[in-house]
């Protein structure tokens, strides 16, 4: 538990380094997540490496802590500050070396819903876990969600709806999704207070997320699944 | 006008025991027309009649008090419908149609003027300050006084942060006010406070309101955990319950809450029993269901608090296991090497 002997994070070994930045991103320190990401580049560290074994799993344990009612949206939002923190010093390094992608999604609210507080927490946790994350915001007609999608960016569509009145219209989605041949191409995951998984299947996304833990987790499941695939084809 | 409003409240309280709130405005105005994505308050000038039929079917049904239709009347959510400028002025309608209501009715009825959530984060990782926060409720509350109404109710907040901002906007105003918060993340609020943890906040706010409680989230079982918690938390004002009628369904392309007025009518004995003075529902709650409820309320005994057992047997199981105040539930888990 917490002892008042000071860390220094240079002094400690890589094992302890990382170890020390799962903790620090669960406490939200941005100011030594950036300190330790630089000293492990400086140790000769790929950036990929940083980032997933320092960044990315230090947020799966925040994630599975948020998911479980242990950590809560202030906390979540803290520790996304530091991955980001920690993210700004390993994003130019990653586009040079070329690194694998994790996926990438586009998100938004759907029409006639302005609530954003669960999408925008959805993003977060989604970029923490190495994501890369399209928002289009709130308000988002269908035309919105199948342009993005054309532009073959991205692997998964995020929708998000918070009145019981909006969420139909993640259907209309799909259905346009369906009629243009698209459909498959895509993870469509949905979330949302008042939507469950009968509904999630109801209109044929692929999952409900309770949570944006859940949200992520799924979302590494199915980029799992469709690697594998790919390998297998 | 304070301390008689006070009087109006306290006397309801001591007469009958409780007092009756309302139920749904959304989900009464959504059945009234009201089109997704557009905001509920522009229809307080566009269509008042809709909304005096609105407060009209609260107090028909037997409602001693009830909301104005301005829960998203301040600067911060009109600004997604370019009506910032708008927060006075369309929560000032909402209360004036609601004083003409009340005034007609026959029955002593009060005024709440509903002031919802921001929408915006606090504290540390948000990016609302509280300075300005306090300005958009302080606008509101201007509105909804100059519209008559008796009393301002803040309602549907996570953030103790965000309920502190209301507190210190209204204490300008110098009105009385309730508050309550929206527990619906495994028994806490969305910003993680318990209801013990909500009892403390209220306690400890410089212009504390009248009456506390929770309203909305998940089911109407959780809230009488709530209000339950709020008991065990050491309590001394009056607590509100107003939960939502039964969990929302998805049925051949509608959505329809599974909470009959049955149902209702014994959430509101049990609310009772747990300790709520001012009782209502929330989403998905209609004129029918408050009369079920007065009913049952009238004509039922104050009853002992039940258990957690019981109103799970009566109004269905809990969202979590704990709600945090029991000391169950998952834990923190032991840091490795904390910082001092």
């Amino acid at each position: 538990m917490s002892d008042e002997e000071e860390i220094i994070l240079s002094e400690l070994n890589d094992e302890d380094l990382v170890l020390q930045m799962h903790d620090d991103l669960y406490d939200g320190m941005k100011e030594e997540i950036e300190e330790a990401v630089n000293i492990l580049l400086e140790r000769g560290w790929q950036p990929y490496d940083v980032l997933t074994k320092a960044l990315v799993e230090g947020m799966r344990i925040v994630g599975i802590d948020f998911r479980d009612g242990i950590l809560f949206v202030p906390e979540v939002l803290l520790a996304a500050g530091a991955m980001k923190g920690g993210m700004a010093i390993l994003k130019p390094l990653l586009a040079e070396t070329g690194a694998p992608r994790l996926g990438a999604m586009v998100i938004g609210t759907v029409k006639g819903d302005i609530h954003d507080i669960g999408k925008n927490l959805v993003t977060m946790m989604m970029e923490g876990a190495g994501f890369e994350v399209k928002d289009l915001g709130i308000n988002n007609p269908v035309e919105n969600y199948i342009e993005a999608l054309e532009t073959g960016e991205f692997d998964i569509l995020g929708m998000s709806a918070l009145l019981t009145t909006t969420m139909p219209y993640m259907k209309v989605v799909i259905d346009t999704m369906v009629e243009k041949g698209m459909r498959d191409d895509f993870t469509v995951l949905v979330g949302g207070a008042p939507l469950n998984e009968e509904f999630g299947k109801a209109i044929g996304a692929d999952a409900y997320c309770r949570d944006a833990a859940v949200a992520v987790e799924t979302a590494k499941e199915f980029m799992a699944k469709k690697h594998n695939q790919m390998a297998a084809g | 006008m304070d301390t008689q409003v006070t009087d109006k409240l306290t006397k309801l309280i001591e007469t009958q025991g409780w007092v009756l709130a309302d139920g749904a405005t959304g989900t009464n105005l959504f059945n009234a027309g009201l089109q997704a994505g557009e905001p509920p308050e522009f229809w307080n000038e566009e269509h008042p009649d809709r909304i005096t039929a609105l407060y009209q079917g609260a107090v028909d049904a037997g409602s001693d008090l009830f909301l104005t239709n301005s829960f998203g009347g301040n600067a911060s959510r009109l600004k997604l419908h370019n009506a910032e400028k708008r927060a006075h002025e369309l929560s000032k309608i909402s209360a004036e149609i609601g004083r003409e209501v009340a005034d007609k009715s026959s029955r002593d009825i009060i005024v709440a003027g509903s002031m919802g959530p921001t929408g915006e984060i606090m504290g540390a990782a948000g990016t609302l300050s509280h300075e300005d926060a306090v300005e958009m409720f302080h606008e509101q509350a201007e509105g909804l006084i100059a519209g008559g109404a008796d009393v301002l109710w803040v309602e549907t907040i996570s953030a103790p942060e965000e309920y502190a901002a209301a507190a210190d906007a209204i204490a300008r105003t110098g009105h009385p006010w309730a508050g309550t918060m929206s527990f619906d993340t495994a028994g806490r609020t969305m910003m993680g406070t318990t209801s013990a943890g909500m009892v403390k906040m209220v306690d400890d706010l410089g212009y504390a309101p009248m009456a506390f409680g929770a309203n909305c989230g998940v089911g109407a079982s959780d809230l009488l955990r709530t209000v339950l918690g709020f008991v065990e938390g050491g309590a001394t004002k009056p607590i509100i319950s107003k939960g939502n009628a039964g969990i929302p369904k998805y049925v051949d392309g509608h959505i329809h809450y599974d909470g009959t007025p049955e149902l209702m009518a014994q959430y509101a004995v049990l609310a009772r029993n747990s300790g709520a003075k001012i009782i209502g529902g929330c989403c998905g709650t209609m004129p029918n269901h408050l009369r079920a409820m007065r009913k049952a309320l009238e004509e039922t005994l104050v009853g002992a608090p039940p258990t957690l057992d019981e109103i799970a047997a009566a109004l269905g199981g809990f969202s979590s296991e704990s709600d945090g105040t029991d000391g169950g539930g998952p834990k923190r888990r032991e840091r490795r090497r904390g910082r001092g």
